[in-house]
């Protein structure tokens, strides 16, 4: 295992079908037409001498160290600026380029510090690579480097730091943060000698617009933007490629370590979700794998209310498997189950449903999908009979119109919401439909077309509206309509969505976005070119979400935008494998691959392998399983890598099913919120401690490679296998490569999938199989998965959730950029300089009449319950409407959040909550009550000494 | 939760399905809600809300009652 060093062209890759041939120091090449000298002489293995070039971003022509000579030209151009032409030939190493690149070189060098074997750069500096390339001896202008400015370090960063003094001015870091990033914080201010970066107007890193996401970092060529990490640890010795395991974006990076100490992570430029760019979680938020919190050992108690006793993973497991076996001796086969964890791999999920289907005897298996797009899994299975998005992420790249529904890429899935912002740039147009002015509606070189702020928990209405306008004004696409989808459905549809009650002008008042916007919006959609619909949580989590989802595909089919690169239906799914824990059979009525349970010849193959019979009746959701506990007939639940009481909604409902249960076994990280109500507790490992595979938002399968040994010593899927055998239901696998080979052998869409596949063509898009052995980037190119498609008539049913005189506003929650999910991990990390607390966004004139000030404590109560946090006053909110995170277990804003869900799926309304707003002195009695609970459950009995 | 609690809610999600499925027709839509409620509900809650129904359906919509009907006949005929 050694270093991976890609190999850096200098310029990006020309996308030209059109070939040129040209010579290059006497060797004929070959190129896409648009691709520069150097790139061309990069990939004849020629090196030439650069700087400011690098291939994340465009050309530049500015450190004058790349020159050519090309024959029949005068002077000596740069090679990064200069495309090939027909013939052209070209010489890359002459005495004249040697002299004059000599020149340059001195010149740098004569105004950079030379404290090379100090530096934290050294090993790793292009600058110091330069000057060894092209032999500079001597600088006969003095070594001190005092001509550049030096207003002192920048640390402000937590990840890494600024040292102007190093700077040479290359604008790397500039280009790449507008590029690359599409962010535009870094300028370089002054001119000449004075020329120095600049976040911001002249502001610190941290007091900037900066967003963290490392671009500039990963393309300064010398020690001037340097991860502290480096800093502090020195260079790192080899590096394995792995995958993030944030969000659904499903970013590879390199894991550059100094023996099993992680030293950075690196995006990995052949990343096909990523294609080599991070974002601050990803590439720096790290740290909580080792964060003093985490538990390493198994512990067990009797009650909840007892402190914590550390055993041997012998006991825990054998204590495990007798308290669920008692339970079902007591209570019945029924009376236990178990989710998966989809921040877990494919792997360990399958045996999580595997151990229940086949080791508990029953279907009572779930995931946290079904708090995010288990309405995209039910929606799209029945319009186009697929549970999963329909492109692949390179797709945004040829689309023309982006239609963005209640999502928020650019905090949520930041490294393809820079992809989609670098689209927009190149002249994309954008709708956005959402609630809150979200940053892409208006930002640096971005702007949205049309913003539909549409009332909280009206998308279907507005939707329907949008194909109203569609099929009225007759901008269907009838062609594809009647060869690739059901005419007569489609007809039916049709007369539905004309009716005058769904017109813009009728749902006009009741989503409050004006008629003609939603009129020019539907026009821009449907004729505008390729047109791509990517939507977030805020389509699913509502008591229509299922009903959403079927309107956005029947918006697709209507415009004829499926089937296609930059088209599409484009789920954006939250956790890092919620596609995979879906895929792998973690819902209670599918087996791996989305097959029923009811189906003979499905479960016969899976009881065929297992040796078990399976039942076929669908087991318990995860609200089910917490009423049927409630009700006392459910009592006990293994809960893998998943923080319920923090995350899903009415928390003291949670509490109560959590509380009403005999054993509760949690394996994660850290004693997480719902650890607070468990009898067992099962340490398990983070990505960096065990091998295995994760599915992306675009159905990508990519491995995840273990970089050290496991703290807790035993990987995840090592804990389910245990737990397995001690419950009588044999499972062996020595590898997570065996447990895919089942997976396999088992599921149609992954039948061509192997660690020897994933290790040759680096990652698949599932369906793999013999129909499609490299996998599948764009699906239902020629036709449906279900055969035709099927249009759905999506009546608009209100919420039962209705503000009034107590509660006149309206709640919706989300995410934000710094922090993930229930910020177990994003918590323990820096991040928490960003987003230290939940804050409650309110619109000033909502705050004006409550007499809230900003930052000010502030009570925030439903029908469900209250929570008290700091207003945030921003405009981002509409009126009528405020917002906030669940990153912080302190807020426990899910005590808000009510128990309507989606009527499909039971997908929690989270987006939809009744809610007064008023000033407090600080956290409720409850929360206090709750922080004192929670303290004392986490007590951990010390290890008493036997005597010798 | 008390019973008379959790038949509520088995009651308020059966009509909510029911709301969904209503724009098939009454021709159409009992047989939709039933299948829904058979693919996704574990048996104790198919079990609760047929009991609900034996007890006198109280809340059911027409359409969700006549698919709780299907359901029960269903169940009754293994």
């Amino acid at each position: 295992m050694s270093l991976i060093h890609e190999i850096d062209y200098g310029t990006p890759r020309s996308k030209s079908d059109t070939m040129v041939t040209l010579t290059i120091d006497g060797e004929t090449m070959t190129v896409p037409e648009g691709t520069s000298i150097m790139r061309a002489a990069m990939e004849m293995g020629t090196e030439i001498p650069k700087l400011c070039a690098t291939d994340m971003v465009d050309a530049f022509g500015s450190c004058r160290l790349c020159l050519v000579e090309i024959e029949g030209r005068a002077g000596t151009p740069a090679s990064c600026t200069t495309p090939v032409m027909p013939g052209m030939v070209v010489k890359t190493q002459t005495e004249r380029l040697k002299r004059l690149r000599k020149g340059v070189m001195e010149l740098y060098i004569s105004d950079h510090p030379l404290d090379c074997l100090t530096c934290a750069a050294n090993g790793d500096c292009e600058l110091q690579d330069m000057a060894g390339a092209v032999g500079l001896r001597d600088v006969r202008y003095g070594h001190e480097g005092h001509n550049h400015p030096n207003p002192g370090l920048d640390e402000s960063n937590p990840y890494f730091t600024y040292d102007p003094s190093k700077c040479i001015v290359c604008s790397r870091c500039v280009r790449a943060c507008e590029e690359v990033q599409g962010t535009f914080a870094l300028t370089i201010a002054g001119r000449g000698f004075d020329s120095v970066v600049s976040p911001g107007m002249e502001e610190s890193f941290l007091g900037s617009e900066c967003v963290s996401c490392g671009a500039c970092v990963q393309a300064c060529p010398t020690a001037t933007l340097t991860e502290k990490s480096v800093i502090e640890i020195g260079q790192p010795e080899h590096s394995v490629i792995t995958t993030c395991a944030y969000c659904g974006v499903g970013c590879t990076f390199k894991a550059e370590m100094r023996g099993n100490e992680v030293v950075r992570m690196v995006p990995w430029k052949d990343g096909k979700a990523n294609r080599g760019h991070s974002c601050v979680k990803g590439r720096f938020a790290w740290g909580y794998a080792s964060h003093k919190e985490r538990i390493l050992n198994p512990m067990i108690r009797v009650s909840i209310t007892d402190p914590w006793r550390e055993v041997s993973w012998e006991e825990a497991i054998a204590h495990t498997a007798s308290e669920f076996k008692r339970i079902q001796a007591k209570y019945g086969r029924l009376a236990i189950g178990g989710i998966t964890s989809s921040r877990c791999t494919n792997e360990e999920t399958f045996l999580v449903q595997k151990l229940i289907r086949g080791g508990f005897g029953n279907n009572n298996v779930d995931t946290c999908a079904r708090v995010c797009h288990s309405p995209t899994g039910y929606g799209l299975s029945q319009t186009y009979g697929t549970s999963a998005g329909t492109q692949d992420f390179d797709s945004v790249e040829h689309s023309d119109v982006i239609l963005l529904i209640g999502a928020n890429p650019t905090d949520a899935h930041p490294v393809f919401g820079s992809r989609m912002k670098k689209r927009l740039r190149e002249g994309a147009k954008l709708i956005v439909l959402d609630p809150r002015r979200i940053d892409l509606v208006r930002m640096p070189h971005v702007e949205a077309s049309y913003h539909l702020p549409l009332r909280p928990g009206t998308n279907v209405a507005v939707l329907t509206a949008l194909a109203h306008v569609v099929v009225t004004e007759g901008l269907a696409d009838e062609h594809f309509v009647r060869e690739r989808c059901d005419w007569d459905e489609f007809q039916d549809w049709a007369a539905f969505v004309a009716d005058p009650r769904n017109s813009p002008e009728a749902i006009s008042e009741l989503s409050g976005v004006p008629a003609e916007d939603i009129r020019a919006a539907a026009r821009l959609y449907a004729t505008g070119g390729n047109g791509a619909i990517y939507y977030g949580l805020g389509v699913t989590e509502h008591s229509q979400g299922s009903t959403t989802v079927m309107a956005i595909a029947n918006l697709a089919m209507a415009t004829g935008n499926i089937g296609r690169p930059g088209v599409g239906v484009n789920p954006l799914r939250g956790q890092n494998n919620v596609q995979g824990a879906c895929d792998m059979g973690s819902f209670p009525h599918e087996l791996s691959g989305y097959r029923h349970v009811s189906g003979d010849e499905t479960r016969a193959l899976f009881e065929a392998l297992w040796g078990v019979p399976l039942d076929h009746e669908p087991g318990l959701r995860i609200p089910n399983m917490l009423d049927a506990a409630v009700d006392g007939v459910f009592k006990g639940l293994y809960v893998q890598g998943e923080d319920i009481l923090q995350s899903d909604p009415d928390t003291r409902h949670v509490a109560a099913g959590l509380a009403a249960m005999e054993c509760v076994v949690v394996q994660d990280l850290f004693l997480n919120e719902t650890a607070n109500y468990a009898h067992v507790f099962l340490p398990g490992s983070t990505f960096l401690e065990k091998d295995g595979t994760f599915t992306n938002a675009e159905r990508r399968i990519q491995r995840v490679r273990k970089v050290m040994p496991s703290k807790s010593g035993k990987a995840d899927w090592e804990i389910t296998i245990d737990l397995a055998n001690a419950m009588g239901f044999s499972m062996a696998y020595a590898h997570p490569s065996e447990i895919m080979d089942e997976i396999a052998r088992l599921t149609p869409s992954f039948a061509g999938v192997s660690y020897a596949k994933l290790e040759a063509e680096g990652s698949v898009q599932w369906p793999c199989n013999e129909h499609a052995p490299h996998g599948t980037p764009v699906m239902h190119v020629d036709g449906f998965v279900r055969g035709k498609g099927r249009f759905m008539v999506t009546e608009y049913v209100a919420t039962d959730e209705r503000t009034g005189p107590r509660f006149p506003l309206l709640l919706t929650t989300g995410r934000i950029l710094s922090q993930y999910n229930v910020g177990a991990q994003t918590r323990r990390t820096a991040n928490v300089v960003w987003h230290g607390e939940d804050r409650l966004e309110i619109h000033p004139h909502d705050a004006e009449q409550r007499g809230v000030h900003d930052g000010q404590w502030v009570k925030l109560a439903s029908r469900s319950g209250e929570t008290s946090l700091r207003a945030l006053i921003t405009e981002r909110v509409a009126p009528g409407v405020v917002y906030t995170t669940f990153h912080h277990p302190g807020t426990q804003a899910n005590v808000v959040t009510t128990d309507f869900s989606d009527w499909a799926t039971n997908c929690p309304e989270y987006k939809v909550t009744a809610v007064q707003v008023m000033p407090s002195n600080g956290p409720t009695a409850w929360q206090e009550s709750y922080d004192e609970q929670a303290r004392t459950s986490r007590r951990i009995e010390p290890i008493v000494e036997a005597a010798e | 939760m008390s019973s008379d609690r959790s038949s509520d809610k088995l009651v308020y999600m059966a009509n909510q399905i029911g709301k969904f499925f209503a724009s098939q027709g009454e021709a159409k839509a009992p047989a939709a809600i039933a299948e829904h409620l058979k693919k996704f509900w574990d048996p104790r809650m198919r079990a609760g809300i047929v009991a609900h129904l034996e007890a006198g359906g109280a809340g059911l919509d027409p359409l969700v009652r006549e698919a709780v009907q299907r359901l029960r006949e269903t169940m009754s005929a293994k």
